[in-house]
């Protein structure tokens, strides 16, 4: 909302300064975007005057000119413009200045060998109009030597104020001129003129306004208006003005519309503009030939279609409210007028519509029609319903004052809907929810400078422009933005006793872990859009959950899994250069039952890169991916031991290089490996890609047992270790082996290491020898022979199970 | 030949001695079995008493002093040579150790490990709700209806109609708002919470992207006013920035759930033309707050004439920005690992209250 100074002030009786009207809007909740003061642009520009003109001697069309800028020294100064001549006042760029429409600063110049001093500008140069003809002409008794901001009236600034939406009110200059007077920034002026005061608002106005008070001698109405639909229109105002001028509208209100923003387009159009701006009070004006029939306020017919001012054809539905005749809908109701009965420059007779349109119809028609206007913004916020008659009135009085025409009677169809709201107010409730303990005559003062009435027993009447107040807390609000919510002092929280509990849950406690664990692995954090592209979502498996508005295809199906923008990120940093990649990401995978927290990894590129002792760089393969895997689950406190590998379905993965941990067949935990080429190449990578994913809520919470470890004193007996080596089948699974080997004899085997793998001289075609090396730790007495013989007995008999021989 | 003189002609052998092979034919020459001294030994037993008395001493004498001196020679001989190669083992020190990938935590998610921190300590509890979310808890149990002009400002992303769960439209939480209320609905007050998390809006400028990092704060008790709301986040963003300067501007504002609703400015300086955070050269909006509306409260199955409290949310990326500098809110979201190195933390700073929350 931007209006000028001299605007707010013809509401409101103030001395303060821009600034604190500033101030003070930010403090009760209108928050200033901007304050542009024309002054500042025009600042070094003075009204001057040729004092004589010559040809330039290089130039037939520039001219030599002395100029008079009230310095008493004349300034050479070169001009082009064909009406420069001497006698002339004009407004002259000093030195220094710069010029509005172009950004050039004025500095002394030879123009074709004759020195200039400056410039006498045009208007289009100083963006007071489009005139570019020759220089500005002002009337010869304009006061050489003045700053030609202070001459012009350019000193109004023009404040931007943006206007919550809760505050239809203050979408007019007077709800905000009502809301600074409250807030003590001055004196709301009355809106009409009276006997008693002649300081109102539309004072200038008086004399038309008394005389269209009366509306006995008018003509009735040229149109009948009518109301079909009062749910969506529970109230029409309407009259025909017969016999105006649909001229440009005068001076000043081009001016505000111009502060405003707004361009003027014709008088009709610029003072229902106007109104809208200072009273925040839409209507529309139709021009009275283009109509055939009574004019209704009706339902549309599904299908029915409207062209609007903005020249585009909308097609209607049954839900929404429009401004019909005979021939067909004219208006989409409180929104946009139609273009066939829009106000022209030879219009003579119009319609002026004042209604009172229901907000949630309002709202639902904009939003279906994706069409937003100045009247609806206000509309769906709900104008003020006590506001008809005199908004017709004023209207009425402006184009009858600037337009000529005469007036019918006022058609008044339907009702607004006038009830008073009243809210019960308990003023001890401001210290309660406001924290700020305010005596009641205070209270009360502040709600009547905003127009609430207080009963005796602090039933709060609300005004009929606040659609927003609706109870208690509300008044709070009204009362604490007045007075100020700097008044509210700090009080801490209280504290629970001792020292403050832990807040995390066991799953953010995961997250974390296996966060900070996944970095220190040396993995980087990224974090990547929840959206992928349908081709994206396709390559893992396709997505459940489609945007209906994305913002682009690119960002359009919620990820069900987070390797895509991985991917992608991989395929980025590898063409900007990155040799090796190691990105994590922790979030969620959207699936069509529910959002799962995930971690998922990818590591590209170089593991190792050349190196003076390492030699030639090393890919990472899928071990790598395994051993991050179980790196990151033993630091989340999986049941790692318990883990079982099992291969992996699906497409994603290499399907031979590639496999999953699950603790029992249906509970998968995690998935490594290399990813399947098909996959990467549809990411745009060269080169293998190893990954793995972490499945959070897959893994068991950890069962509370308290703070103690069960005991434990470290063996008095020093453990053995035995190598032994078996004879395998080449795809036999070196797992099985170890698993089997470990639980051969829980009593005396701690451990099993596989530390080769080997085929080749020696061993079998089709077969390869795999070596452990299981430790053992004896209990009460060191090992003898027998004892030990036993023992690898039940080790050699076991890997006989899983077809494992031991190698003689 | 005397034992004094066997005696220096065997110390200087020994010192004559130029290897551990020359060294030990000297011991062997001496005290070998057949050596010169062994023999000498020998001639003890068929002593008289009296003489071996007197000689015992002196033959013993001699060999210990070509023991020890022996010993010494050997030490010596060994340790030139351990030095002669180490000489050869020399290193160059300067060459480059093995390079260790260095991992790093992405700054969204150490401020969240901030302000989780910072909130414990005054009692709050980390809350979660889902993303897809449906307009019932994003919208109208927050007293934003359908035709609410705020939804319009929401910038919602909408899944398709026929994804619709119980008749409820489903769309991207468009703010972590509908956590208050699914906590609110699951838990008795006093509640005290703080809520991170991604949010949606469409939307996409140099500030602004489709998806962004909010978190909120809920309390729900008796008693609670804009005063201690206005603590709370003092405290907070004191904490945070670990600024003691650190001056906040109240201004009311509009939030359909939130009544009287409070907008929060704090103050800033000028350092080396970036904005720092703390002393009052000038404002910027943080945080939007305000008592809860007690229609949220009521919508939520507690009676708003029992209990009241208020609730605040900001910017998980903005504080970020603030704090450590950044100035792109696109390279959050984009992987690029030269960004992610450079803006991101180490594992190992895990923010604490007694190390200071920041990194």
């Amino acid at each position: 909302m931007k209006f000028s100074l001299s605007w707010l002030k013809e509401h409101l009786d103030t001395d303060a300064s821009m600034q604190d009207i500033a101030d003070c809007l930010n403090r009760i909740g209108l928050e200033v975007e901007g304050i542009e003061d024309p002054a500042e642009r025009l600042a070094g520009f003075r009204v001057a005057k040729v004092l004589t003109a010559a040809p330039h001697p290089q130039a037939d069309k520039l001219q030599v000119l002395t100029v008079d800028s009230g310095d008493g020294q004349p300034l050479q100064v070169v001009c082009g413009a064909p009406n420069a001549r001497a006698g002339l006042v004009g407004v002259f760029g000093m030195e220094g200045a710069v010029v509005p429409a172009n950004g050039m600063v004025l500095k002394k110049a030879a123009i074709r060998g004759v020195e200039s001093n400056g410039m006498m500008c045009s208007s289009r140069e100083l963006e007071l109009g489009d005139d570019h003809d020759g220089i500005i002409e002002l009337p010869a008794d304009a006061p050489i030597g003045t700053s030609f901001a202070d001459y012009s009236g350019a000193d109004d600034p023009v404040i931007d104020v943006a206007i919550t939406p809760n505050r239809q009110d203050c979408m007019g200059v007077r709800g905000i001129a009502r809301d600074l007077a409250a807030a003590g920034m001055g004196t709301l002026k009355p809106l009409l003129p009276d006997a008693a005061n002649d300081d109102a608002a539309y004072a200038p106005l008086a004399a038309v306004l008394s005389e269209l008070r009366s509306e006995a001698t008018m003509p009735v109405s040229a149109v009948p208006i009518r109301i079909d639909d009062p749910d969506g229109c529970p109230a029409f105002w309407g009259r025909t003005i017969g016999g105006v001028t649909n001229g440009e509208s005068p001076a000043w209100i081009q001016r505000k519309l111009k502060a405003a923003g707004q361009r003027p387009i014709s008088a009709i159009v610029d003072i229902t503009n106007f109104v809208m701006l200072d009273l925040g009070r839409p209507s529309h004006a139709y021009d009275l030939a283009k109509l055939s029939g009574p004019v209704v306020a009706r339902r549309a017919k599904d299908g029915e279609t409207a062209v609007a001012l903005n020249g585009k054809e909308y097609s209607l539905s049954s839900e929404m409210t429009v401004i019909a005749d005979d021939a067909g809908v004219h208006d989409i109701a409180g929104i946009m007028g139609g273009e066939h009965s829009g106000c022209s420059e030879t219009t003579t007779d119009i319609l002026l519509e004042v209604a009172y349109f229901t907000p949630e119809r309002i709202a639902k028609t904009g939003q279906a029609l994706a069409l937003t206007s100045d009247a609806r913004t206000r509309f769906e916020r709900g104008v003020d319903p006590a506001f008809l008659d005199d908004a017709t009135l004023i209207l009425t009085a402006l184009i009858v004052a600037h337009c000529g025409g005469k007036a019918s009677k006022i058609v008044r169809a339907g009702e607004p809907p006038l009830a008073n709201k009243t809210i019960a107010y308990d003023p001890m409730l401001c210290d309660r929810l406001g924290g700020i303990n305010l005596p009641f005559h205070a209270q009360q003062e502040i709600l009547e400078r905003l127009g609430f009435v207080v009963a005796p027993n602090w039933t709060v009447t609300v005004p009929s422009w606040r659609r927003d107040v609706d109870g208690p807390a509300d008044l709070v609000e009204e009362v604490v933005r007045i007075h100020g919510l700097d008044h509210i002092l700090s009080e801490p929280l209280p504290r629970a006793a001792g020292v403050a509990k832990p807040t995390a849950t066991p799953a953010q406690k995961l997250e974390r872990k296996l966060r900070r664990a996944a970095a220190s692995l040396g993995l980087n954090e990224a974090i990547t859009w929840s959206f992928i592209s349908e081709k994206e979502a396709a390559a893992v498996g396709g997505g459940a959950w489609s945007l209906a508005n994305p913002i682009s295809e690119d960002l359009k199906v919620m990820r069900p899994s987070l390797l895509p923008g991985l991917l992608s990120a991989v395929q980025r940093n590898l063409d900007r250069g990155a040799t090796s990649v190691r990105l994590f990401e922790l979030g969620r995978r959207y699936l069509a039952e529910g959002e799962h927290p995930s971690l998922t990894f990818v590591l590209a590129g170089d593991k190792t890169p050349r190196g003076w002792q390492s030699g030639k760089a090393q890919g990472f393969d899928a071990f790598d991916a395994k051993a991050l895997c179980l790196a990151l689950l033993e630091a989340g406190g999986a049941p790692v031991a318990n883990l079982q590998v099992m291969e992996a379905d699906g497409t994603l993965y290499h399907p031979g290089q590639s496999a999953t941990l699950r603790l029992g067949p249906k509970n998968q935990i995690a998935s490594f490996g290399m990813l399947h080429p098909s996959v990467t190449k549809a990411f745009g990578i060269d080169g293998p890609v190893i990954a793995g994913g972490i499945h959070l809520d897959a893994i068991p919470a950890k069962k509370a047992s308290g703070f103690m470890r069960t005991a434990f004193t470290p063996p008095a007996l020093q453990a053995v270790t035995r190598d032994f080596a078996f004879l395998t089948a080449v795809d036999a699974s070196a797992g099985d082996l170890l698993r089997i080997v470990k639980g051969a004899d829980k009593e005396n085997i701690v451990s099993a290491r596989l530390f080769d793998d080997f085929r080749g001289q020696g061993v079998p075609e089709g077969q390869k020898s795999l070596a452990l090396e299981v430790t053992l730790q004896p209990a009460e007495k060191s090992y003898g022979e027998v004892e030990l013989k036993a023992i690898s007995d039940k080790i050699v008999a076991a890997a006989a199970k899983v077809g494992a021989i031991l190698r003689g | 030949m005397t034992l004094e003189a066997l005696q220096s002609e065997t110390l200087a052998a020994i010192a004559a001695a130029d290897s551990l092979d020359a060294l030990e034919a000297v011991r062997i020459s001496a005290l070998g079995k057949q050596g010169s001294i062994s023999a000498l030994l020998k001639t003890l037993g068929q002593m008289s008493p009296e003489e071996r008395q007197v000689q015992g001493p002196i033959i013993n004498g001699l060999r210990e002093a070509v023991t020890a001196d022996l010993a010494a020679r050997k030490a010596e001989m060994e340790s030139a040579a351990l030095d002669a190669k180490l000489a050869t083992e020399r290193l160059d020190m300067t060459l480059p150790a093995p390079e260790r990938p260095m991992g790093s935590i992405h700054p969204v998610s150490q401020v969240m490990d901030e302000l989780a921190e910072i909130f414990a300590d005054l009692g709050f509890a980390v809350a979660e709700g889902p993303e897809i979310e449906d307009d019932w808890h994003n919208f109208t149990a927050l007293n934003i209806p359908e035709t609410h002009p705020a939804r319009a400002m929401h910038d919602t992303f909408y899944f398709p109609n026929q994804m619709a769960v119980d008749g409820k439209a489903m769309l991207l939480r468009t703010h972590t708002s509908p956590v208050q209320i699914r906590t609110m609905m699951n838990q008795k007050p006093p509640i005290r919470i703080i809520a991170p998390g991604r949010v949606y809006r469409s939307d996409s400028d140099a500030t602004h992207t489709p998806m962004f990092h909010q978190i909120e704060g809920l309390v729900i008790d008796k008693g609670i006013h804009l005063g201690h709301l206005k603590w709370t986040l003092e405290t907070f963003l004191k904490a945070f920035f670990e600024r003691n300067d650190v001056v906040l501007r109240l201004r009311p504002s509009y939030f359909p759930f939130t009544e009287p609703s409070v907008e929060v400015d704090v103050g800033y300086s000028l350092v080396n033309g970036k904005r720092v955070i703390g002393g009052n050269e000038g404002w910027m909006e943080v945080l939007g707050s305000g008592m809860v509306h007690p229609r949220v409260i009521a919508n939520c199955g507690l009676d708003p004439q029992e209990y009241q409290g208020f609730a605040f949310g900001t910017g998980v990326d903005r504080l970020a920005m603030l704090k450590y500098g950044m100035d792109d809110l696109r390279a959050f979201f984009d992987g690029d690992l030269r960004w992610l190195k450079h803006y991101g933390f180490s594992a190992l700073d895990v923010p604490t209250l007694s190390a200071g929350v920041g990194a």
